[in-house]
């Protein structure tokens, strides 16, 4: 019994752990490098973990960049942008889910419109607006086109549309506004789903590189994705100062993702929906 | 019943207006702003003192090597589509069981996805490094004699490039695969295996046909991600060694961001959108947002 189930899993686990090698490989090296001290980085084989692991490369990078203030940067852009949309998106999928109004064909047609408009390369018009209304080089620059964003709102439709009508009329009889609806019984209600494209927010926007980088000039204003590359320009020869920026840079997203990896899994889902 | 019907649509239109104004501004306005300003001369402190210069900017596109060589550059990189959709169908086949510790496997093949471009540009620049790991393990399994510069040498850069799109996108197809795995009836592959269907004719004759929706749409999703893709090329090689790895969305982000040229961006650019929103409505009619 015991040898044919090692029989039977052992090459799937070899197969799973060649790959998970393959897939955590750059990290890992990163990692060790960052907190190795002395020696050949490119020793080979790489000596994954350091004999004397020291966190001197950390306060180093620290040190030369103002990682501090990169990271504080990129906590500003996210939760602006993660509350921006929760906000707007709610608002808009209970409109739609819940409203009966003129136009709402309509309305719910544009914004399905948006999904199938070629988006990439809108950052490039984006910077002109941006530009014209005098927002280059701010967070609120950064913050305003992400929140423009048609998946948030066909998953929170989607969250509000399941909310049984029964209770929704109950809250009304009991003399509930709409407003009141809204803030007391369906966002509640609707609070995975919320968690969801929350999480899934917060991991695209911490770890946004292009449009950030085109709309912020000045390094004082990076967040750290854009500013840990800057750090590796500046300081390439110092390999394991820039590891020890790198792996601060992932550090956070990658707890909050390890923690939360079902509410991001879900958002995943309703993006490709 | 006038006067409630315009209170009721007042405050539906009050809840939408948030969500308007932004989809409006940074989503359509720059589609029509951007294919219109893609025919003049653009002047972006002065929009409206833009010239109307009709076709040239793109007679001026299509005279220059370099963008011819960034649309070959991106039919190249369609070649990531069919190996990462492989490659992810069968690393989802895989993680579809409930061995011990499976979840730990799937999460370490997913951090790429979770993980910023920069971070991985500056990661995949030490692998690539003429004394990093892919040299060394090469010349440890004598494969190589000599160090090969894979992001400094113009016959590699491209194909470089394209790996690490293939390694940061496997595990997000790996999702949506799996996903797809685990919403398949299971007894239809139970009554295969009582016919006494081997493993092989399982996966060919009922997976892979049970599985064509996800299959289409991941093709699709990666095909049009394959056609924009320029993002490691801005981490990475900057378009270089000699222009090598210019892809057409590059070239349109090139133009606009360190030449300043914005009028001839916006021509590269429209010329991708029309391309990709030939794909995307491919997309939209076989997969409508609200028909699961």
């Amino acid at each position: 019994m015991l040898k044919r189930i090692l029989l039977n899993w052992t090459p799937r686990y070899t197969l799973l752990a060649l790959v998970g090698l393959f897939t955590t490989f750059p990290f890992l090296w990163t990692l060790s490098t960052a907190l190795g001290d002395g020696g050949n980085i490119y020793a080979f084989p790489p000596q994954m973990l350091p004999t004397e692991p020291t966190l001197a490369h950390v306060e180093e990078a620290r040190r030369v960049i103002p990682l501090d203030r990169f990271f504080w940067n990129s906590v500003w852009i996210s939760a602006w942008t993660v509350f921006g949309t929760l906000l707007i998106s709610s608002l808009a999928g209970y409109a739609l889910a819940v409203m009966k109004f003129r136009g709402s064909k309509w309305v719910f047609l544009a914004v399905l419109t948006t999904l199938i408009l070629p988006s990439e390369l809108n950052f490039i018009v984006n910077f002109i607006t941006v530009t014209q209304l005098k927002l280059t080089n701010t967070h609120t620059g950064v913050v305003l086109p992400l929140l423009a964003n048609a998946f948030g709102i066909f998953l929170l439709k989607q969250a509000f549309e399941e909310i049984p009508a029964e209770i929704l009329d109950a809250a009304r009889i009991d003399g509930a506004g709409e407003w009141q609806l809204f803030l007391r019984v369906a966002l509640p209600l609707a609070m995975p789903s919320l968690a969801a494209l929350g999480i899934f927010t917060l991991v695209a926007t911490w770890n946004a590189y292009i449009w950030p980088a085109v709309v912020l000039q000045t390094p004082d204003e990076y967040p750290l994705a854009v500013g840990v590359l800057y750090l590796s320009g500046t300081f390439a020869a110092k390999t394991r100062v820039i590891a020890a920026g790198t792996v601060l840079t992932i550090l956070p997203v990658l707890i909050l993702f390890l923690l939360a990896q079902r509410y991001f899994m879900r958002g995943l889902d309703g993006a490709v929906k | 019943m006038d006067k409630n019907a315009l209170t009721r649509d007042v405050r539906a239109y009050l809840f939408l207006a948030p969500a308007l104004i932004v989809l409006f501004l940074f989503s359509f306005w720059p589609v029509g702003l951007g294919a219109l300003l893609a025919f003049t001369r653009v002047d972006i402190f002065n929009l409206a003192g833009s010239q109307w210069v009709g076709l040239d900017n793109f007679r001026t596109l299509f005279d220059d090597p370099v963008f011819l060589g960034s649309i070959r550059n991106t039919l190249l990189y369609l070649l990531v589509v069919p190996l990462i959709q492989v490659a992810a169908l069968a690393l989802a086949v895989l993680v579809n069981t409930q061995l011990p510790a499976i979840r730990l496997f799937r999460t370490a093949f997913f951090v790429p996805v979770v993980t910023s471009v920069s971070v991985v540009g500056i990661m995949w620049g030490w692998m690539y490094n003429e004394d990093g790991m892919l040299n060394q393990v090469l010349a440890w399994l004598r494969l190589i004699d000599a160090p090969v510069g894979w992001l400094s040498d113009e016959r590699f850069a491209l194909f470089s490039v394209m790996f690490v799109t293939f390694w940061r996108g496997l595990g997000y197809y790996m999702v949506l695969y799996l996903a797809g795995l685990q919403a398949m009836p299971q007894e239809v592959e139970e009554a295969a295996l009582l016919d006494g269907a081997n493993r092989w004719q399982r996966f060919w004759r009922i997976t892979v046909p049970m599985l064509r929706p996800t299959i289409l749409l991941c093709t699709l999703l990666s095909t049009l991600a394959a056609m924009k893709a320029f993002e490691e090329v801005v981490v990475m090689t900057g378009g270089g060694p000699i222009g090598s790895t210019y892809t057409l969305a590059f070239y349109a982000y090139d133009m606009g961001f360190r030449a300043f040229d914005f009028s001839r961006a916006l021509a590269a650019s429209l010329v991708v959108s029309l391309i990709g929103f030939v794909l995307a409505w491919f997309n939209f009619r076989f997969f409508r947002p609200d028909s699961r």
